[in-house]
């Protein structure tokens, strides 16, 4: 990783430390969720601890849950559900409400205004009733919890898109290209695109956030992944009940949520810039 | 003490993207006496508003003023404190800013505006300011100067608006005032009015005045000394008499001359009673925009019933202020903006309305080039990659075939090869102007449509690309359709000119400028091009009859 950053420095990007500790952050989660079976110390169903809410000890990394479950290896196996089906979700909404927002921002007239007030009207339903609804009517599974977040999240990024593409869209270089007779995949996929892709990346970490969250909140109500497995969200709703004592099984799921979203957050913030010097 | 401000061994140093420091002030020193005017002149980046700037202390963000003195009636305003500074800037020097539309609050009155600085620094009560600021504002000739305050900024003209900014500098007895660029945005026949007022009230109330321009004729009615810098350093200072007559550094010759371009030397054989059909024919075309009306015309018509033809090989220039229509012209030629009404005939064939009805080869051979560079190229996409696009849409070239291309063309506008592998941002902007021309060649046109090719340039880059339009036309054949607001860019490209006034074709010029404006809008535009003698404005003398009908003062 020291590697990569000193080559990215070598190529002319700036990336400064906080950028980098991001990186490390979503990096660490993410090659956890790729490993974690390989990783974890015991099997996440079995009861290996007679104690319930157990401590912190040599045995158990990160003690033990209300069943006497290893908290270290279902935290590792959640990681998959998070990170996961977040990242499913983000890449479905953000591909579709992106394509969508700069083929509306380009073609415009009466497509982007079906289009806007048809994204409006989804957008003006609670994302979390929403949720709720869906899952309790077709029952929870992945794919069903991954269409859910990615349908709740499309129309942000459709707006978003759509008021970047807008102003690029009245630059003298799109209407060049009109000019030369271009068609509206070769103006969204190479006039648009390259120039909103910075914010557009940002927006994409963001709504992974948000989607994190959302995706904890359900698992939190009970109905997002299902026992035995368990995302982090769900890992907090099922020891909720050692809070009063302080336990670490409810405190390291909520720590694990806070390092990821930090971690997406940080590193969008501070990706790399490519350094662009005139005379050099 | 002589001199009210003297600048000694000034240098300002700039901190680039990667931390590198430029010096981009090299040790600048002159003086300005009380009552004195003197002008900046140079290119974009010679560093003339910088160097105003530090007349107040003010070094813009990332600069650093890093040496020498700016001493103005006694103060240093390199060592003084920010708040030192802050009580010296609109009392003692004030600036007006080169845009006054984006300098006024578009939420406040612009009296609340004019008499800011009075508050700010606690000088006279409200009332007396108001009547001060009144009769500063009939100083400046300004129309009902009672109650002009009362209004907004957008209820008055560009010409005002600049006016008003004025009074703003001077409400609070300045010393000295820096004019940056504040008649470049304006057209000339508003340009006039505004220097008039300018100049009377700096003599009436003997403040010393800094004017910085790129543009010698406008500097030449105004000022009393001109210094003229390049690269951060001064050239040559003298008086305006001496520079204009007998100028001494190479530099300000070479200025001079391109401010007088050339006559244009017709390369080809007069075409003695051609029978072969015109290039472009343009019947008729009505065009605008807003909401479609019930006579099938948009509500705002930018283009009233336009006409002309163009035969192959000569150029015709289009020429009239902003708001008449003449890009416009341009954009409905090229297929962006489809007219209500009309007809274009190109090289034999009835034009579609849009660029998307039209076929590949009708769109090929007409291409547009737009005013500013800077927008016209995709700033994520390498050079190689703008020009390689026309090859392949165009020609069907595969990547071999387009890299000898490129090489080809960018050899044509006089770029390096290596330019093609930098993004727009790293290009100057005559090379970027130099790009977008190459991108129209790419093509293989037969028709280019330059919409104020130059009018964003230096007057030395600018007369460089209006030769290279010209060898162009003689290696390929080319004819320009050359829109531009400055008279003397089209005296020295187009055999053909027609001049436009609110979307209306006023006069046709078939034999180009020389013969002389006939109507009287035309007569009024061209007697309001600044000429390069100082005696030039005051010796001008219009028609008000005339001012009237057509300025929009």
């Amino acid at each position: 990783m020291v590697r990569s950053f000193f080559s990215l420095r070598a190529a002319g990007y700036r990336f400064n430390l906080v950028g980098l500790i991001g990186f490390c952050l979503v990096a660490g989660w993410a090659i956890v969720a790729l490993s974690a079976p390989l990783i974890i110390p015991y099997p996440i169903g079995e009861i290996v601890d007679y104690d319930y809410f157990g401590p912190i000890s040599g045995q158990f990394w990160l003690g033990s849950d209300y069943l006497g479950r290893d908290i270290l290896s279902r935290i590792l196996m959640g990681a998959r559900y998070t990170v996961g089906i977040s990242l499913l979700a983000v890449m479905i909404s953000c591909s579709v409400g992106v394509t969508l927002g700069m083929t509306a921002a380009v073609i415009g007239g009466w497509l982007d205004t079906l289009l806007s007030r048809f994204l409006d009207a989804l957008n003006s339903i609670p994302s979390k009733l929403f949720g709720l609804v869906v899952v309790a009517g077709i029952g929870s599974s992945i794919p069903v919890l991954v269409c859910t977040l990615a349908v709740i999240y499309t129309p942000g990024a459709y707006r978003f898109a759509r008021a970047l593409s807008v102003n690029i869209n009245t630059m003298d270089f799109v209407t060049v290209s009109r000019a030369r007779g271009e068609g509206t995949f070769f103006l969204i996929r190479s006039e648009i695109l390259p120039n909103i892709i910075g914010p557009v990346l940002a927006d994409l970490g963001l709504r992974f956030v948000f989607i994190v969250l959302l995706l904890s909140g359900l698992s939190f109500l009970g109905l997002g992944v299902q026992p035995p497995n368990a995302d982090w969200g769900a890992l907090v709703r099922e020891n909720i009940g050692g809070l009063p004592f302080g336990a670490p099984a409810v405190m390291f799921p909520s720590i694990a949520i806070a390092s990821l979203t930090i971690g997406v957050n940080l590193l969008i913030d501070n990706l790399p810039q490519k350094i662009r010097d005139r005379s050099q | 003490m002589t001199n009210l401000v003297e600048i000694r061994d000034l240098k300002i140093e700039a901190k680039s993207d990667a931390g590198r420091i430029i010096e981009i002030i090299r040790g600048v020193s002159f003086d300005i006496a009380e009552g004195e005017i003197v002008a900046l002149i140079g290119e974009s980046g010679s560093g003339k508003t910088t160097i105003a700037l530090s007349l107040m202390g003010y070094a813009r963000s990332g600069c650093r003023i890093s040496g020498g003195s700016v001493t103005l009636a006694g103060k240093d305003m390199v060592t003084l404190s920010e708040r030192a500074r802050a009580k010296v800037r609109g009392t003692e020097v004030s600036y007006v800013p080169q845009s006054a539309a984006a300098a006024f609050n578009p939420a406040q009155t612009i009296m609340e505006q004019v008499i800011e600085i009075t508050r700010i620094h606690d000088l006279m009560p409200p009332a007396q300011a108001e009547a001060r600021a009144v009769d500063l504002f009939k100083a400046l000739s300004l129309p009902n100067a009672e109650t002009i305050g009362s209004r907004y900024p957008h209820q008055v003209s560009g010409g005002q608006l600049q006016r008003l900014s004025a009074a703003m500098a001077l409400i609070a007895d300045p010393k000295l005032v820096i004019f940056d660029e504040p008649t470049t945005a304006l057209d000339v026949t508003t340009q006039i009015e505004v220097l008039r007022a300018f100049k009377s009230v700096m003599k009436k109330s003997a403040i010393a005045g800094i004017y910085v321009s790129h543009d010698l004729a406008v500097v030449a009615q105004i000022a009393d000394r001109i210094v003229v810098l390049k690269g951060g350093e001064i050239q040559e200072i003298g008086t305006t008499e001496q520079i204009l007559k007998a100028p001494a550094h190479a530099y300000t010759r070479e200025l001079l001359a391109a401010f007088e371009p050339k006559h244009y030397a017709r390369p080809l054989a007069e075409t003695v009673a051609s029978p072969k059909p015109p290039l472009l024919e343009v019947l008729d075309i009505t065009a605008g925009y807003g909401p479609i009306q019930v006579d099938g015309l948009p509500l705002m018509k930018a283009l009233k019933s336009v006409s002309f033809r163009l035969e192959a090989g000569r150029n015709l220039g289009v020429i009239g202020e902003s708001g008449c229509g003449k890009s416009t012209l341009a954009r409905v030629i090229a297929g962006i903006l489809p007219q209500a009404k009309g007809d274009i005939i190109f090289d034999g064939r009835q034009m579609a309305q849009t660029a998307a009805a039209r076929q590949k080869e009708e769109l090929r051979k007409l291409q547009m080039v737009f005013q500013f560079a800077d927008t016209a190229l995709n700033p994520s996409k390498s050079i190689g990659d703008i020009l390689g696009r026309p090859l392949s849409f165009y020609h069907g070239m595969n990547a071999r075939a387009r890299e000898a291309r490129i090489g080809q063309l960018l050899d044509m506008v006089r770029l390096p090869s290596t330019v093609r592998h930098r993004r727009a941002a790293e290009l100057s902007g005559g090379q970027k102007q130099r790009v977008n021309l190459a991108r129209a060649l790419a093509a293989d046109p037969k028709l280019i449509l330059c919409d104020e090719i130059t009018s964003a340039l230096d007057t030395v880059v600018a007369a460089a690309i209006l030769d290279l339009l010209k060898e162009l036309q003689r290696e390929l054949g080319l004819s320009y359709m050359f829109i531009s607001h400055d008279l003397s860019t089209v005296r020295a490209i187009c055999d053909e000119v027609i001049v436009m006034y609110q979307g209306e074709k006023v006069e046709d010029m078939p034999t180009g400028l020389d013969q002389g404006p006939q109507h009287p809008y035309s007569k009024l535009l061209f007697s309001s091009v600044p000429k390069l003698d100082p005696g030039w404005l005051d010796g001008l003398e219009q028609d008000p009859e005339l001012v009237r009908a057509f300025a929009k003062r």
